[in-house]
């Protein structure tokens, strides 16, 4: 579904490898397509203008790898720098030593405040063995109170609440008092949406952060928002001095470029995902994975890394050679599925691979038996047959059959794949982007 | 042209309930409304548009020019796509000569922006009686808020018995909300019990509506991602249940849009659009700062045309939408 940047930087910088190093011109055709596709992840735009140019400053002087694609090269900066800028690891919350430790929250309309603080609440609960409240403080939004109460107790917590009569910072303050009375370990203050640009309201905001000197403000922000992150964050940052950021409605398909866009622009850490409307749905926030999700890029790095420690170089370059001329083995196919299955199942590879996410192919059920059978098909083999599949013919077939414990027809499917999977090989040795759907209905 | 709330709805009652709002009343009405939408847009801290027509004005049109103003599109959310495309066709013009000068420029880019927004039918027919509308839309976009308001401003504006259905059966409190907005607009709300079957609800609205010989007939559904499948199939099913108990119905089915939503505002109409056949977009939260950008690509890629804004939490902070008015904002700081 999404188009990986992945593909097309490999296809922007395709005649590179050749050259050895990255030109300034290619860098400039690479840093348009990142430009591109952080636009299209709703990365703010001048977010994007700092970040590339950070990057390209990193690309300049890169010398051209062995085992990666200059594509893959910069993509890999690409994908270190957005890590990097995303907070690298993932943070947590800290607790007060005297409590109730007061966790405020805040938002624009409709981010999913509400939802975030019983989902939280049921979090600390689980993951800590709190006891936690909530203080419905939305007297605004018709039935936001009824909501909390409902939601709230869904999570195990106590709800405090006073109706929508009375002042929000009033019902705050009640609401820490009840918190230290109970001897609750965690108050957990919701708050109404408000727009960034609406002064009373986040007077208010800034009112109720004075009443219960919250030991953490939270921004409840929806993963799907656009250009205006970084006017909200900004804004929210000076009233409501939030040190973390909760992004919501990560369940859906949108890249979550505003994470970025907020990050840069405050400073502050997200913390958490909302992943779903039922209360579980819940988790830390992990910077390296929004990043790759901000670029569509599947789980090309963790390939790229295993593909790394894998494959020893003078290998990576003979096998290369021989697959450009044609002469690639049953042998050495033997080799690398042995290798390739040592980086993992290869239903995850299949999904990591680019180009692939999202791809049929990376759905496909990848029978670890079958991939068995097939060594032992190979291994039956003569050193003559696996250099030349085309002998394989007649009585040989059968001898193979018997060998591995197969039948003839298998072995003939063998043969046959290997026969498509060269062809492939060739094609991608020259760079071209094989028609998967093609090989894919061949298969069936 | 600017729009009102008689250009949008067609009546069977031509000039019956405009005649009876004196001209006066409406101008006001709509000069009020600039006011808002220019004191809202005037909120925005990034003076990105005016540094653009600055550019604009100052001589030469280069490289820098057209860069600037795809920055300013982009930054209302408009999508590289639409941004190109405008952009493009902005620069072709100004090559053959037709454009001269800043000024010139600016205007034909307005023209060009409305031009993309004007798409598909822009109206709301309310003829047929009872007329059923449809509202949808991911979670917290505002469709319980601004079926209250169209509620009120159906009774208020154009006389129109309205009864509104409260098929969000999931979300909690979310019956409660929409009845409170019931009472605030005047109009009966048609509920049946927490987690029961939402088409079931929209069945009972529609029935209700007949029986009182309501005008209009609303359904409040449940917030949902255009990504779940199962939430998406359930929505269809209500449009079925709709439609069997009166085949033209839903004769409208308007998805609500937040202002500040990215690019995935795209898949969102896209894929609502397959499932229940948006005919219209309410554009919410117009009063911050966000430009509602989206909106336009959506018009430009999937022409489905924006019907109402949003612009605040207040009874009459719903307005139909005006593409001229529109364009001028989304390049106006
Ligand atoms: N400022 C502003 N807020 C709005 C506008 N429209 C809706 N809201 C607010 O946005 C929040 C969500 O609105 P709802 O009407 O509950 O949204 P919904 O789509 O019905 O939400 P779910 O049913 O939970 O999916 C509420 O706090 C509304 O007051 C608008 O035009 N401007
Ligand atoms: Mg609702």
């Amino acid at each position: 579904m999404f188009d990986s940047l992945a593909d097309k930087l490999q296809g922007t910088l395709a005649g590179v490898r050749q050259r050895g190093s990255l030109s300034e011109d290619d860098i400039a055709r690479a840093m348009r397509e990142i430009r591109l596709a952080l636009l299209e992840a709703d990365v703010n735009f001048k977010v994007v203008k700092q970040f590339t140019s950070a990057v390209k400053e990193r690309c300049l002087g890169v010398e051209v790898h062995k085992q990666l694609n200059p594509g893959q090269q910069v993509v890999k900066i690409v994908n270190d720098e957005l890590t990097a800028l995303m907070g690298g690891h993932s943070a947590g919350l800290t607790f007060s030593p005297r409590p109730p430790t007061v966790i405020l929250m805040a938002g624009l309309q409709g981010s999913g405040k509400t939802t975030a603080t019983a989902k939280l609440a049921r979090y600390l609960r689980e993951e800590n063995g709190s006891s936690v409240a909530v203080a419905a403080c939305d007297v605004y939004r018709p039935a936001a109170v009824e909501q909390l109460i409902k939601v709230g107790l869904q999570a195990g917590a106590t709800v405090y609440e006073q109706g929508t009569d009375k002042d929000p910072v009033d019902i705050a303050r009640w609401a820490w008092d009840q918190a230290k009375r109970d001897g609750k370990d965690v108050l957990i203050v919701d708050t109404a949406g408000r727009l960034h640009v609406d002064q009373a309201l986040m007077d208010e905001l800034a009112n109720v952060r004075k009443a219960v000197k919250p030991h953490v403000v939270l921004l409840v922000v929806d993963a799907m928002t656009g250009q205006d992150a970084v006017n909200v964050a900004e804004q929210f940052a000076e009233v409501a001095r939030f040190d973390g950021v909760i992004l919501s409605k990560l369940d859906g398909d949108a890249r979550g470029g505003a994470a970025l866009s907020v990050k840069a622009v405050t400073g502050k850490p997200i913390m958490f995902a909302s992943t779903g409307e039922k209360l579980p749905d819940f988790e830390r926030f992990h910077p390296d994975r929004m990043a790759q999700r901000i670029l569509g890029m599947g789980d090309v790095m963790s390939f790229i890394e295993r593909a790394e420690r894998t494959i020893e170089e003078d290998d990576a370059k003979e096998l290369e050679r021989k697959m450009r001329k044609n002469e690639f083995t049953l042998e050495d196919f033997l080799t690398q599925l042995k290798r390739v299955r040592k980086m993992g199942p290869l239903t995850s590879l299949l999904g990591m691979m680019p180009g692939l996410a999202g791809h049929q192919l990376s759905k496909m059920n990848v029978d670890e038996k079958e991939l068995d059978r097939v060594e032992a098909m190979i291994l039956s083999m003569t050193p003559q047959e696996r250099a030349r599949p085309e002998l394989i013919k007649g009585s040989r077939r059968l001898r193979i059959a018997r060998g591995s414990g197969t039948s003839v027809q298998q072995v003939n499917q063998l043969v046959k794949q290997f026969g498509e999977m060269r062809k492939l090989m060739r094609g991608l040795a020259q760079g071209k982007m094989p028609d998967l759907g093609a090989l894919m209905r061949q298969q069936r | 042209m600017a729009r009102d709330w008689y250009d949008l709805f067609i009546t069977d009652f031509p000039g019956g309930a405009a005649a009876e709002v004196p001209q006066t009343g409406r101008e006001q009405e709509r000069r009020g409304f600039f006011k808002r939408l220019r004191e809202n847009m005037k909120k925005t801290r990034e003076a990105l548009a005016a540094e653009v027509q600055a550019t604009l004005f100052e001589g030469d049109l280069d490289e820098q020019t057209w860069e600037r103003l795809e920055e300013a599109l982009i930054y209302a959310d408009v999508g590289a796509k639409t941004t190109a495309e405008v952009v493009e066709r902005l620069e072709q013009e100004a090559q053959e000569g037709q454009l001269v000068g800043g000024e010139q420029l600016t205007k034909r880019l307005s023209e060009l922006l409305a031009e993309l927004a004007r798409t598909g039918d822009e109206h709301i027919d309310i003829r047929p009686d009872p007329t059923v509308i449809l509202v949808v839309g991911v979670n917290g976009t505002g469709k319980t808020t601004s079926i209250g308001k169209l509620a009120w401003h159906l009774r208020q504006t154009l006389g129109q018995t309205v009864v509104i259905g409260a098929a969000d059966t999931f979300r909690a409190a979310a019956v409660e909300q929409l009845e409170r907005w019931g009472e605030r607009a005047g109009c009966d709300v048609v509920k049946g019990p927490e987690g029961s079957d939402p088409g079931a609800v929209a069945f009972d609205a529609i029935a209700r509506g007949r029986e009182r010989a309501a005008d209009v007939v609303i359904i409040d559904t449940a917030g949902r991602l255009h990504t779940q499948r199962e939430l998406m199939a359930e929505l269809e099913k209500v449009k079925r249940v709709i439609s069997k108990q009166m085949p033209d119905a839903p004769h409208e089915t308007l998805m609500t849009v937040d202002a500040t939503t990215g690019q995935n505002g795209l898949r969102q109409a896209q894929l609502f659009g397959q499932a229940v056949n948006v005919t219209g977009i309410v554009l919410t939260k117009l009063d911050g700062t966000a430009k509602g950008g989206i909106a336009l690509a959506i018009a430009n890629e999937l022409n489905i045309p924006v019907k109402l804004i949003g612009i605040g939490e207040k009874l009459e902070d719903l307005r139909p939408f005006d593409p001229d008015a529109f364009a001028e904002a989304l390049l106006t700081a």
